[in-house]
């Protein structure tokens, strides 16, 4: 359990992060190390350099953009976990942060480390899929910008090209009667998630379903929007049969992902039962009841 | 490379492989052998100890990582020699360990939860220590240890005659 030999950088800014990235294939960037550091002493993962971009200040903020908030890709876990700007804007998010790791992982892991490892269980993947919020990442020689969609595309691996440092993630802010809801099970608290599931929804006047966003995680290789159970679900009263039925069907083509703690079906199962639970949730916390951590 | 930290009030200039966690660090080179290295990727967390006062695994920072911080490990906790911290003495107690390999964690972590926290309910005691395998008291002694140290503590802290 000890990591191969690597160098270590500590650049003063991103851009010194990017030339040392471009410089050596066989870099990686680290912040807070919570999942890198178990992957290097395991030897999964034998990088020739660590570059440190956990210092960097300007890579660490939580700020309000009115329609938008935006994190900095080095904003440490249990920094957004007390931040009231998360609790009243990004309600969904502030519900998914207790379930990561625990306390002593939450104290160094970054909003960027998570989502750039890429995880198909990680609760920020969930809740960046769900609100579509936006990658921004800088490289040697540009800029770009990629929608949490297109991000993820299997286990680890994410769109981000080579030699790229995520800089900022933004999530939508939704206005109006929003409510949130989100579930996930494991074999202990805050372990991998087996299945999850986030949703958020905005109600209208009438307490009809005037817009709703659905995920779930840890069933497939990527975190997964049910489009169709959206698409089904706008404009009704999101009753519980109704909510039930349109996101089993929207689970029902899936193909999920089976290992020693849950087979595939099972997966498939309980990724309804959160979604479902999820929804109910939501819709709960939008006509004004507390939303449940 | 050259890592300077502060560690219980004493400070170290150091060279080490970068590869070299922050908790063979404490336990090879200044022989702090408090901190436990038990899976060592961050699963079972008895390598914990306080980095600027929070509680983190040691075995998920590498010793460059740590460069200029304050750690306290579990040899840093007593009042004095041959004496116990308070929270110590209700884990004593309560009979809060039996092998007690989890322990100097489970006691660092009661520590940081009190710095923040100094009246837990027992949720967030439990919380608190999630991240803490222990595998002989079945956690209900330890949860009464940390209890018993935040209301032992609280009074210390009443004035005199409240």
């Amino acid at each position: 359990m000890k990591a191969a030999p690597f160098e270590y950088s500590r650049p003063a800014d991103i851009d010194e992060a990017c030339a040392l990235l471009a410089a050596d294939d066989g870099a990686r960037v680290i912040a807070g190390g919570q999942t890198l550091v178990p992957m290097m002493a395991m030897r999964l993962a034998r990088p020739t350099r660590l570059i440190d971009i956990a210092r960097i200040a300007e890579l660490s903020y939580i700020r309000d953009d009115g329609d938008m908030l935006s994190f900095g890709s080095g904003t440490r876990q249990c920094l957004m976990e007390r931040d009231t700007l998360v609790r009243t804007r990004l309600p969904l998010m502030a519900c998914a942060i207790p379930h990561i790791g625990h306390a002593a992982t939450r104290a160094r892991g970054t909003i960027g480390g998570s989502l750039a490892h890429a995880d198909p269980a990680a609760e920020l993947a969930l809740v960046a899929v769900t609100l579509d919020a936006t990658l921004h990442y800088k490289t040697k020689d540009e800029s770009g910008e990629l929608p949490a969609r297109d991000f993820f595309i299997g286990p680890t691996i994410t769109a981000l090209p080579m030699g790229a440092c995520l800089s900022a993630v933004r999530f939508p802010v939704w206005q109006g009667k929003v409510g949130v809801g989100f579930h996930e099970v494991n074999a202990r608290a805050s372990d991998f998630a087996f299945a999850s599931a986030a949703a958020q929804v905005e109600l209208a006047d009438d307490g009809t379903a005037k817009r709703i966003a659905i995920a779930v995680g840890a069933i497939a290789d990527v975190p997964l929007r049910l489009d169709a159970a959206e698409a089904q679900l706008t404009g009704t009263t999101l009753s519980p049969e109704a909510v039930r039925e349109a996101v089993r069907a929207a689970l029902a083509d899936i193909e999920t992902v089976a290992d020693l703690h849950a087979s595939a079906e099972y997966r498939r199962r309980v990724a309804a039962t959160l979604a479902a639970r999820a929804v109910a949730d939501a819709r709960a916390h939008a006509l004004g009841g507390r939303h449940a951590r | 490379m050259h890592v300077k930290l502060s560690v219980n009030g004493q400070a170290h200039a150091l060279d080490v492989e970068p590869r070299t966690t922050l908790l063979d660090t404490l336990r090879d080179t200044l022989k702090l052998t408090g901190a436990h290295a038990g899976c060592e990727h961050g699963v079972c967390g008895a390598c914990t100890v306080l980095v600027d006062g929070v509680a983190v695994r040691s075995c998920l920072m590498f010793a460059p990582q740590a460069e200029g911080s304050t750690i306290t490990t579990v040899e840093g906790v007593t009042p004095g020699p041959g004496e116990l911290s308070p929270i110590q003495d209700a884990f004593c107690e309560t009979h809060g360990m039996q092998c007690g390999y989890c322990t100097p964690a489970m006691v660092l972590v009661a520590h940081a939860l009190l710095a923040d926290n100094p009246a837990p309910t027992r949720e967030e005691i439990v919380e608190a220590i999630s991240g803490n395998i222990c595998r002989c008291t079945g956690y209900a002694q330890i949860v009464e240890a940390i209890a018993l140290a935040a209301e032992r503590l609280r009074g210390s802290n009443r004035p005199v005659g409240a």
